[in-house]
């Protein structure tokens, strides 16, 4: 029989009857901040969103730019590989869609990256038709730098990983290109309801 | 940046229980070669974040990525690509 | 089959906890007996993993704070209000209880008597504990190694160890310990009453040569900023050896 240690609970896990929450994970009401790296600085009066790779020419949003596009509210739940779920978080922030307007390409997929060298990468329609957002404000104020402010990628129906913190841009590729925690371990795809967490999932 | 923030940079003392249960060895005394900058640190010195999906470990000097592990379902993904050469003392 | 009972493999044991002493009001140390421990370098930590009924864990390493020796492991742990771990080691578990850990771990922070060189060992809060495995670790084997704390607090009631520190320092002439209280100290209080600063380290470290042993612990920012100080008060950064805790602990 395995080892229990008598008494301990663990931080406050709601079992995860309800059908919001994916296999395997539990509610938190709090926001846990995981990093890879240092927390990036950013200038804002040098930041730039871009979009480019397989596209004619590529598309750039300074701050100014960026923050006059058209904005949605959105609260949506959200899934860590870590194994906690938070529901209902809300953000605003431009949709995928919007960004990606005019935009001729034959990619299939895209990587997103980030400043601090951060990638990940999904198929490209995985972010379309109202999927994917690259938000801005968290909870009615701007993105803290912890949680991946400026502005962050939000991915939801993907686990959290994919939505890349500190974004700046989307490359549109032809060809599939693992990229950070797809490359060592973690799933290349990331659908919590079928808890691809990792290789071979 | 706050200083909770600042303080989720550990060092790699922290993954010195992960590193024996893969390697077998003590390792933070072990020397790792950046394979960005070329510094060379004791394993104890270099920058950790264990706070993240997997382990991330990074040159103290340029900030490149070390070694990456990952530890789910009974495997571990490991590399240390980032790195050009790691010193180890045979033990014993 | 137990791991870890042969060549030295890293496994997990069940020690049995013998004694909790509350050291501040928000940290106490749980002595343990391990089965079959195989010894300890003073500096060297345990990693202590805790399973609920439901199979759910939760792991955290805490540096072993009794020295090398004495026969039982001691941690010393600081309760945060927020935590996971700490609160179940300093409020819930009682003597006798068991509790699986695995160590010991660690070669590059440590310290073996006997020094051969002047020691300057600089503790930010809950940073003091593997300093203090040393001091003890010294004291046992009736080391006289000139050493220095320089140990940063928040207030007086969080030092931890204070009345051992002063009793063994009280003893020991080659054992010089300074405290300094960064946000209120008691009236009459004659230790430094500020943070870490280049002053402070002018007159508390050892000359840059012959080179000290210097070891640093504490959370990361304390950390850093110490071996600044000393790297711009003509120190190695070789010689300087750090142990950062975050604030993910607990």
């Amino acid at each position: 029989m395995a080892f229990i240690s008598r008494g301990f609970k663990g931080r406050r896990r709601d079992p995860d009857s309800s059908s919001r929450v994916p296999p395997g994970q539990h509610t938190v009401n709090d926001f846990p901040v995981l990093s890879a790296g240092p927390t990036p600085r950013v200038d804002l009066a040098k930041w730039t969103f871009t979009i480019n790779g397989e596209i004619d020419q590529p598309k750039t949003w300074t701050w100014d730019q960026f923050k006059s596009l058209p904005t949605e509210q959105i609260t949506v739940d959200i899934h860590c590989v870590t194994k906690w779920s938070k529901l209902d978080t809300a953000w605003t922030g431009v949709s995928v869609d919007t960004l990606m307007e005019g935009v001729e390409t034959a990619a299939e997929y895209v990587v997103a990256f980030s400043d601090g060298g951060y990638t990940t990468n999904m198929p490209l329609d995985e972010i379309t038709d109202h999927k994917a957002w690259v938000v801005y404000e968290y909870a009615g104020s701007p993105l803290h730098p912890e949680h991946g402010g400026p502005v962050r990628l939000l991915v939801p129906h993907l686990y959290l990983w994919k939505s890349a913190k500190w974004v700046r841009g989307l490359t549109l590729k032809n060809a599939d290109e693992p990229g950070f925690w797809e490359s060592n371990g973690y799933n290349n795809h990331g659908d919590p309801w079928r808890e691809e967490r990792y290789w071979g999932d | 940046m706050t200083v909770e923030q600042a303080d989720m940079k550990l060092d790699g003392n922290a993954i010195g229980g992960l590193l024996a249960e893969i390697f077998n060895m003590e390792m933070t005394t072990a020397e790792g070669t950046c394979g960005g900058c070329g510094t060379v640190n004791a394993v104890g010195r270099v920058d950790v974040y264990i706070n993240a999906p997997g382990t991330v470990v990074r040159c103290p000097a340029c900030g490149q990525v070390l070694m990456r592990i990952v530890h789910g379902r009974g495997r571990y993904w490991i590399d240390l690509s980032g790195m050009r050469c790691l010193e180890l003392v045979e033990p014993g | 089959m137990a791991r870890g009972t042969v060549l030295g493999r890293l496994g997990w044991r069940i020690g049995e906890v013998a004694e909790i002493t509350a050291e501040t009001p928000k940290v106490s140390s749980v002595a343990i007996d391990v089965p079959d421990w195989p010894g300890h370098l003073a500096g060297q930590h345990v990693d202590v993993r805790l399973t609920a009924d439901d199979g759910y864990q939760a792991q955290r390493s805490y540096s072993i704070a009794s020295a090398p020796e004495d026969r039982r492991v001691t941690i010393t742990v600081e309760r945060l209000d927020d935590g996971e771990v700490s609160p179940y080691l300093v409020g819930e578990l009682r003597s006798k209880d068991k509790i699986e850990l695995r160590g010991p771990i660690g070669g590059f922070f440590v310290w073996r008597a006997p020094g051969d060189r002047p020691l300057l060992l600089i503790a930010g809060g809950s940073g003091v504990v593997p300093l203090m495995a040393m001091i003890r670790h010294r004291a046992a084997a009736h080391d006289r190694t000139p050493v220095r704390l320089l140990y940063s607090s928040r207030a007086f009631e969080d030092v931890i160890y204070r009345e051992e520190l002063e009793r063994l320092a009280a003893a020991d002439p080659t054992l010089d310990v300074r405290h300094t209280l960064t946000r209120s100290h008691p009236d009459g209080w004659r230790g430094y009453a500020r943070r870490l600063d280049r002053q402070m380290i002018d007159d508390v470290a050892w000359p840059a040569q012959p080179a000290p042993a210097v070891f640093i612990c504490g959370p990361t920012s304390f950390v850093e900023a110490a071996a600044t100080l000393l790297v711009d008060h003509g120190y190695d950064p070789g010689g300087i050896k750090t142990e950062r805790f975050g604030a993910t602990g607990g």
